[in-house]
């Protein structure tokens, strides 16, 4: 059966991840939806998107699933700056287990971030958003406090972010991807509350009286955000 | 596509893949056709649903079969903060009010969850209680219970999202709902592990703990898993990353079967 081969030229491209050796951890993906399904319905919903950067430099995420990836591969983008920044200059008060732990976050956020850009390059060829440029003027990276303030709001941002935008996806194995990421940033944003505040990990500031977390429009978040970024985004479009 | 190739390559990781077709003949026979009508378009979807087939669920379980799944962990989760708070052993001041404000949710989930079953004409579960042989006398395992119930949770709600993708009741989407309990669980387990001295979220190492909390982040899919959507995170993201950042940065699902076996929340439940 190893010399079997169909239409290899054709799709060498979009399926290409596939010819990667399976590990018996990793094929369960395929059940789910193939990296090649999400190529195919991805490209299928941008064919009259506008051009990613317009000339007056405006970033459009984009409109489908492309566009919901595009919106958490920005706000990673962001979360991964500042905790770069955090690691390479850490607040002179930070205990070190405090430096250890924010090290790690420091990670976790690259990571995402490499994962979307990985993903979006495999899946949507041409349509992801450039590298942006992080404001971080109003922090000072010095000061515990202001790292910690400012942590706080990307954190519970992002969950609220991640919580709005997972209906907007339409294939699930990238819904999936998006719980999985969404419960690391809750982590992160319990664990910087407990440090600005203990027990307020979940205090009634966050969580309304169902017991819900919030969750926010995309648009909404990009409005938070834009302060922190210089290229002006545009997330009217993401998910539709 | 290549789905010859992906077969071969499953049959190295799994000896009875053809059997878990229809039949051999079967997968055969609809890629021929799949390839003359030429619609290669057609084929990952395709390859998609042969695989979800294979391997996923017999039958997709209903919305109300999904949110009383919810409901029977909520009301575990509310009968042991229960209990925790009548043994009386939980230290006054911070860790009090920590177990106060989790227990105000489960009580908030279940009755969200209850009123949401109600109003698409289901019967929501109830007198779902925490088993009281398993309920641990001392402070230290009680936090190891509710560490093992949390981290559960945020696995199991993880688990039914695509269950609930466009899912409505009414205007409301189900699937919003579901994400907002859903990281409320994460944040409460991230200060359980903290009132443990544990690190917020999971390290590649948790998978490899005795019960009753090892369990919690073993299954299909284990808590060390590196490889997310085919990409090894370790070694195929430009930069290396650590296996221990690559298991913490994604946390996994659990089946609602790996979720209500007795190794996990299944064996807390009172008979």
């Amino acid at each position: 059966m190893s010399n079997i081969k169909q239409n290899a030229s054709e799709e060498a491209e979009f399926a290409k991840p596939l010819y990667t050796p399976i590990k018996r951890r990793s094929f369960f993906m395929y059940a789910g939806a193939t990296a090649g399904a999400t190529a195919l319905l991805l490209s299928g919903c941008d064919d009259d998107d506008n051009e990613i950067v317009t000339p007056n430099g405006t970033v459009n995420l984009g409109s489908g699933d492309v566009g919901v990836l595009n919106y958490a591969y920005a706000l990673e983008q962001l979360e991964a700056a500042f905790y770069a920044q955090v690691k390479a200059t850490p607040a002179a008060d930070f205990s070190t287990l405090e430096k250890d732990y924010f090290n790690q976050v420091a990670a976790h956020e690259a990571i995402h971030r490499d994962f979307f850009k990985a993903a979006i390059t495999r899946d949507a060829p041409g349509q992801i958003i450039p590298g942006l440029t992080p404001i971080f003027t109003s922090v000072d990276f010095t000061k515990r406090a202001s790292v910690l303030a400012t942590a706080k709001t990307f954190e519970d941002l992002g969950v609220a972010a991640y919580n709005g935008a997972g209906k907007y996806l339409k294939t699930p194995a990238y819904l999936v991807i998006a719980g999985q990421i969404v419960s690391v940033e809750a982590r992160h944003a319990a664990y910087v509350r407990d440090l600005i505040s203990p027990g307020s990990f979940a205090d009634d500031s966050i969580i309304d009286a169902n017991g819900l977390d919030k969750a926010m429009e995309p648009v909404e978040v990009v409005t938070a955000a834009q302060s922190f970024i210089k290229e002006k985004l545009d997330a009217s479009r993401v998910g539709k | 596509m290549n789905i010859l190739r992906i077969i071969e390559q499953l049959s190295e990781v799994d000896a009875d893949v053809l059997g878990r077709f229809d039949s051999r003949r079967a997968v055969f026979k609809s890629l021929g056709n799949t390839a003359k009508m030429g619609a290669l378009a057609a084929a990952p979807v395709f390859v998609s649903s042969l695989f979800s087939k294979a391997y996923g669920q017999t039958t997709t379980p209903s919305v109300v079969e999904v949110l009383n799944y919810a409901l029977t962990l909520e009301l575990l989760e509310e009968d042991f903060y229960k209990k925790m708070t009548a043994a009386g052993r939980v230290p006054a001041g911070v860790a009090a009010g920590a177990i106060a404000t989790i227990l105000k949710h489960e009580t908030a989930h279940v009755k969200l969850l209850s009123d949401t079953i109600r109003a698409l004409n289901g019967t929501p579960v109830t007198n779902v209680k925490f088993k009281t042989s398993a309920f641990p006398a001392d402070y230290p395992t009680q936090l190891v219970v509710a560490q093992a119930l949390e981290d559960t949770g945020v696995r199991a709600y993880k688990g039914q999202a695509g269950n609930l993708l466009g899912k409505m009741a009414g205007t409301t989407s189900l699937l919003q709902v579901a994400l907002q309990i859903h990281s409320v669980e994460a944040r409460h387990a991230a200060h359980i592990r903290g009132m443990r001295m544990q690190p917020a979220w999971i390290p590649a190492s948790d998978s490899n703990l005795p019960a009753p909390l090892g369990p919690v982040y073993t299954g299909t899919i284990r808590e060390d898993n590196v490889i997310q959507s085919n990409v090894n995170i370790t070694s195929q993201l430009g930069t290396p990353y650590s296996a221990n950042d690559a298991a913490a940065s994604f946390d996994e699902i659990l089946t609602m079967a790996e979720v209500l076996d007795a190794s996990r929340a299944g064996g807390l439940v009172q008979g």
